[in-house]
């Protein structure tokens, strides 16, 4: 794969992790880790891994992403730190 | 989160997206054991389908794709049907989940082997599909929350 893309992909991993690490909303953070699973699971394509990359797409960016808003949805929407 | 209201927009999309996703997931099942894919990925593709629907619309809606009370056993026919195969293949004669030795007339054992990952391959399929719902199941309904 061109290495430049490799390159704004891994900073977007970067990128998509400290923001779901710092978000104040829960609701952001659940988006920022599916952005982070997608990222990644183009990533694993790339390096040649495409049923690694496959499964983290379905199981990181889709299931549970919905998991987390039902979790979000029993408790609260604000972190308390 | 305590805010809630419908959206027609969003039902229309989840409408129009739950089949083609779907249909994929069911690609990915059947052709799970000759390219990339299988039946984890191709049974979290249909769990997500219908979690889709779940999501966008009410439980009331949402039971008519996949009825609550038959997500359990699907689960436990999914599990039938892989160590059935398993189990089959070892009373048999062979080891266990060693395909050549199952009873289908008239398959060279090279189709033999195919044929039987392709079975293992929907079993395990049904059994992450309604794990997945299952598990949304009983968090949605508060169940497991206490």
């Amino acid at each position: 794969m061109i290495w430049e893309f490799e390159l704004l992909l891994f900073a977007f991993l970067l990128f998509a992790a400290i923001v779901a690490l710092e978000a104040r909303n829960l609701l952001v953070s659940v988006v920022m880790l599916s952005v982070f699973s997608f990222s990644a699971a183009l990533l694993f394509a790339a390096m040649g891994a495409v049923d690694v990359g496959f499964t983290e797409a379905v199981v990181g960016a889709g299931v549970t992403g919905i998991l987390f808003v039902i979790a979000i949805h029993k408790t609260s929407e604000k972190t308390s730190d | 989160m305590k805010r809630s209201f419908e959206s027609p927009i969003t039902l229309l999309g989840a409408r129009a997206l739950a089949p083609f996703i779907m249909m994929f997931g069911l690609y990915v099942i059947f052709h799970g054991h000759y390219s990339p894919g299988g039946g984890f990925q191709g049974g979290a593709l249909l769990a997500a389908s219908v979690l889709l629907m779940r999501v966008a619309s009410g439980s009331k809606t949402s039971s008519l794709v996949l009825s609550n009370a038959i997500t359990t056993p699907m689960g436990v026919l999914g599990v039938f049907i892989y160590f059935g195969t398993g189990l089959l293949a070892m009373l048999l004669g062979s080891n266990f989940l060693d395909y050549e030795g199952l009873p289908i007339p008239g398959l060279s054992p090279e189709y033999l082997r195919y044929t039987g990952i392709l079975i293992i391959e929907v079993g395990v399929g049904l059994a992450v599909m309604a794990a997945l719902v299952l598990i949304y199941d009983k968090m949605a309904d508060g169940e497991v929350s206490s």
